[in-house]
């Protein structure tokens, strides 16, 4: 019996094969499909303090190989979530992990604070990656400085476990995951989607309201493989890994690359038991070059 | 126990109704659960590289003891397209059931089914579960031409049949929201439902309006899931941004802000 066991900081994931914010709902939507304690954990969508209409329709444009989204963090904000779903997911018997969002450094602080009540949310996913929003989102994860700062202010008020989720629209990853790191954060998950744009030739016109949106797919998947291993080979702590996720054979490309854990995203859109296959896959991987754990498996990319 | 499933259907027809539709009816691998009109299954495109997500159909009828369902593929792009390819005997994976259905009709009702375009299947799906006696139940069909309508005649035992063609080469001339039935005994009807093109519906929920009967349609936004996890097929309503998805694809016309 191989070991699918993996711990990032405090975190305990059963095996390490999560559903990315953004494409699980808040977890119970996929229970319709499937027992949530099979897969290791869910990142939950995307939260913020206030209630949050998102960005008009279209927000969603297919491209070859992946799709561009621009949601705009559509959410209930904090207060619905602990008051209406919170109390409808707490006995599953799996890793929740909430992304959380804000427009201001105060807006994060005070997300935190009221997350850090909820025993069942061990971690958070702070996310200063967020590409469709005007104020805050990304604008915090393309620069050290206000990278640093947001985390750094964050942890003065969260012990539990924080992840900082990473923007792949920068010049240097890296530089950026070693920020976060020198301000306490616990670990750090890559990438968010990137930005991007798509035009309808016959109307002239663009394809989302927004004009640009956020790619995704296996389109960026090997741009995301890339960064995982560059940011895993910079900082000491765990590194969660997403980017293009379509099977066991890409998870485990990731976790070869140095991801502890790793994040399916929009294959859930076409498979959304796909996560499922994925453990059956990686499993039988281990078993098959003898290895007895994931942890065996991660960064063991031969060079 | 799940409520909602993925699985290989194999392909056991595939018949085009004319030029551009093509019925597709599927067997499921284990026992389907209950589908209602209105509901729908989520398709993947196989063997087309620039064609990433599934594509949405309504189910146009379902076959327990056969334990199939069979859907109207129209060809829209080149997914719908790829799709009336496939060979008898194939397999196609869905995503199924999803969405809510229409309501339906009370035993007293007198309704009115509208059908434009691919809207076709579901209206004929409610018309036959309806089980209201055709006396009580009208579908207007509209089509550009005679050429463009799907042959419904089978469905006569289920409903009168009313068509309208742009061109007038089938039934009324000019669009189907045109067709007489509209103007001049609208308020004979108890409840109206829709589906077809947006401008379609959005002119069939004005009339309803005006004439103050309960109105239904079933909204086809760009969705990428299919289960409420994306949120991209959003819809404005009274009840703030909906997934057509999951709250529908079936509304209200008094939830849309139209």
């Amino acid at each position: 019996m191989v070991d699918l066991k993996v711990k990032v900081h405090n975190l305990e994931f059963k095996n390490p094969i999560t559903l990315a914010s953004g494409t699980c709902g808040f977890a119970r939507e996929m229970t319709d499909f499937f027992d949530p304690s099979l897969v290791g954990g869910f990142f939950l969508k995307g939260t913020t303090l206030k209630n949050r209409d998102g960005n008009a329709y279209p927000r969603m444009a297919e491209t070859p190989s992946g799709m561009l989204n621009a949601v705009g963090l559509q959410n209930k904000g904090i207060d619905y979530f602990i008051e209406n779903i919170y109390p409808e997911i707490i006995d599953y018997d799996t890793q929740l992990i909430i992304n959380v969002n804000g427009s201001t450094v105060e807006d994060y602080i005070a997300l935190t604070e009221k997350v850090n009540e909820l025993d069942k949310i061990q971690g958070i996913e702070l996310n200063i990656s967020c590409p469709n929003v005007k104020e805050g989102g990304m604008a915090f994860g393309v620069s050290c400085p206000s990278a640093e700062m947001v985390t750094r202010e964050v942890r003065k008020v969260y012990d539990k476990t924080l992840i900082v989720k990473l923007s792949p629209n920068v010049t240097s990853i890296t530089d950026i995951a070693q920020a976060v790191e020198g301000q306490g954060a616990d670990a750090v998950s890559l990438v968010n989607t990137f930005l991007g744009m798509a035009i309808e030739a016959e109307t002239r016109k663009p394809k989302l309201s927004t004009i640009t949106g956020g790619l995704s797919g296996p389109a960026i998947k090997p741009i995301a493989l890339r960064m995982v291993w560059q940011v895993a080979n910079a900082v000491k702590i765990p590194v969660i890994g997403m980017g293009g996720i379509m099977n066991a054979a890409d998870a485990i490309e990731f976790m070869l690359a140095g991801a502890s854990v790793v994040q399916v995203g929009t294959a859930v859109f076409k498979d959304p038991l796909v996560a499922l296959q994925i453990i059956d896959g990686v499993k039988e991987y281990l078993e098959r070059h003898n290895m007895n754990s994931v942890e065996e498996l991660i960064g063991s990319l031969q060079l | 126990m799940p409520k909602k499933f993925v699985a290989e259907f194999v392909v056991v027809e595939n018949r085009a109704l004319n030029a551009t539709n093509f019925l597709i009816k599927v067997k499921a691998p284990t026992l389907l659960p209950e589908i209602k009109p209105g509901q729908f299954v989520n398709v993947e495109i196989h063997e087309a590289t620039d064609i990433f997500l599934r594509r949405p159909f309504s189910v146009f009828e379902v076959d327990y003891e056969d334990n199939t369902l069979s859907m109207i593929v129209k060809i829209l792009g080149k997914g719908s397209g790829k799709l009336t390819e496939i060979k008898v005997g194939s397999k196609l994976s869905l995503v199924y059931p999803l969405g809510k259905s229409f309501t339906y009709p009370d035993k007293d009702d007198k309704i009115l089914l509208v059908g434009g375009g691919s809207g076709v299947a579901p209206m004929l799906f409610l018309a036959k579960e309806s089980g209201l006696p055709i006396s009580q139940v009208d579908l207007i069909l509209g089509a550009r031409t005679s050429q463009d309508h799907v042959n419904v005649e089978d469905y006569a035992k289920y409903a009168s049949l009313h068509y309208a063609s742009e061109d007038g080469s089938l039934g009324e001339k000019g669009f189907v929201t045109q067709h007489s039935v509209f103007t001049t005994n609208l308020k004979n009807y108890t409840k109206i439902y829709a589906c077809g093109p947006d401008g379609m519906m959005r002119a069939v929920a004005k009339h309803a309006k005006d004439a103050e009967v309960y109105c239904e349609v079933s909204l086809e936004n760009l969705m990428a899931c299919g289960f409420g996890v994306c949120l991209c097929c959003i819809e404005p309503t009274k009840n703030g941004n909906q997934c057509v998805c999951t709250d529908g694809p079936v509304f209200n016309i008094n939830e849309l802000k139209w």
